[in-house]
């Protein structure tokens, strides 16, 4: 079989916050014998704008994405919540099977390794305490772990690959799948409510000792890191990618 | 009349969010009260062989019954008349009222006993009776509680969660006599049952909601765990039941698989204590039944709403929900709160609940927890873009999306917008780290690196 070739697709806020998140993404694809490019003129998904409410402004988001990306045998994504975005919402009238083949070729980095590559060990090293925040759009919207509401068999997609990770101790949480309060643009029109869902969420972390807080999506772990920063813990956030690549 | 009402009208979600979590212990206390019947709504459900299939079979009656509600209706019209019953349709909340205060007129009757119906809180019932000089007493008695505090009720089916017992015993001392102080629920309940009793021997109107109201049988069923429906009802000489015309479902044998879901979904009881059944009027009384649509045909005209209408009234999502918990159920400002409110309410009116699905972080767990399976986080995210589309965005937030849009079109004004972003975060934070900045109010802003993903990886690996 003929080598595949993964588009990688760095949500905006990654590529210019945490570009870590996003050399620990490819790096890890390599490591496992990925041929990946990562397309220069790639911008957003278009998300912030199609929560707010104005999915009809993202027609640019979505041609250039389209452009960016169709040629790929797979895109990923360290992220649930952009993948969702494109799997939900990517749209283009004149492109209409192009986009269908893309949302379904689009997948969250985590899924990618358990489903497409069917990694069964990794060579990482974690010698930490890390309690895993269940980001909801990977969770609820793409199903990469069980649901606590739901009466179904228990899973987890991230949770098994970082099982595979020497060293790491993994902390369990009074609310196992807790929203953290991020929301997109609802951080800033809901501030209250939003701040009080992340001081909830990385309390629950601290209570039970976890030393980090990693995660599917760093858009969560940045609210999560505001407010750790903002008490002056030494605790640290840190995407499942670079974890994943450590050691 | 209600205070807490007159104020809400003018305020929005955010506001009175942020209002709310002024006191951060009693935002811990209501978001853990609500969190701990979620928690036993958890419990039951696991021990039900087949609950997913349960909601599922739900859902579909439901939608039969949305897809064929005309002849739904004639038919349990029909069914019910030849039981006796007297039905009335009502377009609106106004002839919804209008029809109760005729009975009452008619009879004679200046008072009345009501137990929990949301519907005629949709309705502003209360208030339009009031106002025509007759008095009203709910028999809930959560609902009797937040009536007595001049509150609507902040939840569906605990409509004084958002009380302390201490604040409880203190309305009972002012309005039922009761000794300064004392906040004993046992005391306090006993107090309630007295007062309430007095009210159910003398009033000779009662009005209840409907639960269930099935086509086949032309009888209607309705759910308590006080009793009070029933209390009211059987001794009054008229009974009138409000409902609105999405509680059909087709057959009494479909009961079965409500009745199952509505109290697990809703506190993690089995069952409601009473589900009492209504068919005929006892001999020399009276039953009315009042069909209402107040919006629900436009609802059902909605393609991507419609099915909104398959709720049941658990409030299974408003317990689950994290940001109903730390928002509390007056910040809705709408009779019905939380995640299902806010996808019933903007139908109703979209320029006064325009904020409401946008009072979400589109988390999901409110349509996982669903018993009757409604796509409640999809529909929030659908009521944004007709919201928008229609208007209801605030000038500012449009021309910011259309600067947004217009930047992230252009892979060259996003690396530009970015470093820029990035070079006043590092070199002038003073712009950004300052109470203009609701980020910044209780959060630290993210580091900002040095250089992007990109310029490292143009810098690194990119080979032509």
């Amino acid at each position: 079989m003929e080598k595949m070739t993964v588009g990688l697709f760095i949500p905006c806020y990654v590529d210019q916050f945490y570009p870590g998140a996003a050399i620990a993404t490819l790096r890890l694809l390599e490591k496992l014998g990925v041929n990946v490019v990562y397309p220069m003129n790639q911008t957003c998904c278009g998300q912030p704008m199609a929560n707010s409410g104005f999915e009809h402004l993202t027609h640019g988001c979505n041609e250039l994405f389209i452009k960016n990306f169709a040629e790929f045998d797979y895109i990923v994504a360290p992220s649930g919540s952009c993948v969702l975005h494109i799997r939900d919402h990517l749209h283009n009238e004149n492109n209409a099977s192009k986009v269908e083949e893309i949302r379904w070729k689009t997948y969250e980095l985590t899924s990618f390794l358990t489903d497409v590559l069917k990694v069964k060990s990794l060579p990482a090293k974690f010698p930490h305490r890390v309690g895993v925040h269940q980001s909801c759009h990977g969770q609820r919207g793409l199903h990469i772990s069980s649901m606590s509401e739901l009466v179904a068999p228990e899973f987890s997609k991230p949770g098994s690959l970082l099982k595979m990770v020497d060293g790491i101790d993994l902390v369990d949480l009074n609310r196992k799948d807790e929203c953290c309060g991020f929301g997109g643009t609802f951080c800033v029109t809901e501030e209250a409510v939003s701040a009080k869902m992340g001081k909830d969420r990385v309390a629950d972390h601290l209570l039970n000792g976890a030393e980090y807080i990693t995660g599917v999506d760093m858009s969560c772990l940045m609210h999560m890191e505001g407010i750790l920063r903002r008490q002056g813990s030494k605790v640290k956030v840190i995407h499942i990618a670079e974890i994943l690549n450590a050691g | 009349m209600r205070d807490k009402m007159a104020e809400q009208s003018t305020k929005d979600h955010s506001t009175l969010a942020n209002e709310f979590n002024r006191d951060e212990d009693r935002v811990n206390w209501h978001d853990e009260t609500l969190w701990w019947i979620r928690q036993k709504r958890d419990k039951t459900v696991n021990q039900v062989p087949g609950w997913e299939r349960l909601r599922e079979a739900a859902s579909q009656i439901k939608n039969n019954v949305l897809s064929n509600l005309h002849n739904y209706l004639l038919q349990f019209e029909k069914n019910a008349i030849a039981n006796g019953i007297e039905v009335h349709w009502a377009a609106d909340a106004a002839e919804h009222n209008r029809i109760v205060h005729q009975l009452l007129n008619k009879a004679g009757e200046a008072r009345m006993v009501k137990s929990k119906s949301m519907l005629t809180e949709e309705c502003g019932l209360n208030e339009y009776l009031a106002e025509h000089g007759i008095e009203v007493i709910d028999s809930d008695l959560g609902e009797r509680i937040v009536q007595l505090a001049k509150e609507p009720p902040s939840h569906i089916v605990l409509p004084c969660i958002h009380k302390k017992k201490e604040e409880i015993g203190e309305i009972f001392h002012q309005h039922l006599g009761t000794p300064a102080g004392v906040s004993d629920p046992q005391f306090l309940t006993e107090t309630a049952r007295q007062h309430l009793r007095e009210i159910f021997l003398t009033r000779k109107v009662a009005l209840t909601g409907v639960n269930f109201a099935i086509a086949e049988t032309g009888e209607f069923v309705v759910c308590t765990n006080e009793g009070n429906a029933d209390m009211g009802a059987h001794l009054a000489d008229i009974h009138i039941a409000s409902m609105g015309i999405e509680k059909l479902i087709p057959e009494k044998k479909h009961l079965a698989i409500f009745l199952r879901l509505l109290t697990r979904s809703a506190t993690g009881q089995p069952i409601t204590t009473y589900s009492s059944h209504f068919k005929t009027p006892e001999t020399g009384k009276q039953l009315h039944v009042i069909l209402v649509d107040n919006g629900r045909t436009v609802q059902l005209s909605r393609e991507d709403f419609r099915n909104s209408l398959k709720c049941i009234r658990c409030g299974a999502c408003m317990n689950t929900c994290p940001v109903y918990r730390r928002s509390g159920g007056h910040s809705y400002h709408t009779a019905v709160a939380g995640p299902i409110g806010s996808i019933l309410a903007p139908n109703l009116d979209m320029k006064k609940y325009a904020d409401l699905p946008f009072a979400s972080t589109l988390c999901g767990s409110c349509s996982n927890v669903c018993p009757v399976k409604i796509d409640i986080h999809e529909q929030l995210y659908k009521w944004r873009q007709v919201l928008v589309k229609d208007g209801h965005a605030s000038a500012g937030k449009k021309a910011g999306m259309h600067i947004m849009a217009k930047a992230l079109s252009s892979p060259i004004s996003y690396r530009l917008a970015g470093k820029s972003g990035r070079w006043v975060m590092q070199h002038a934070p003073f712009a950004i780290t300052n109470k203009l900045n609701p980020w910044y109010k209780q959060r630290d802003m993210p580091n900002p690196p040095v250089w992007s993903f990109g310029e490292w990886y143009a810098k690194n690996r990119k080979k032509n």
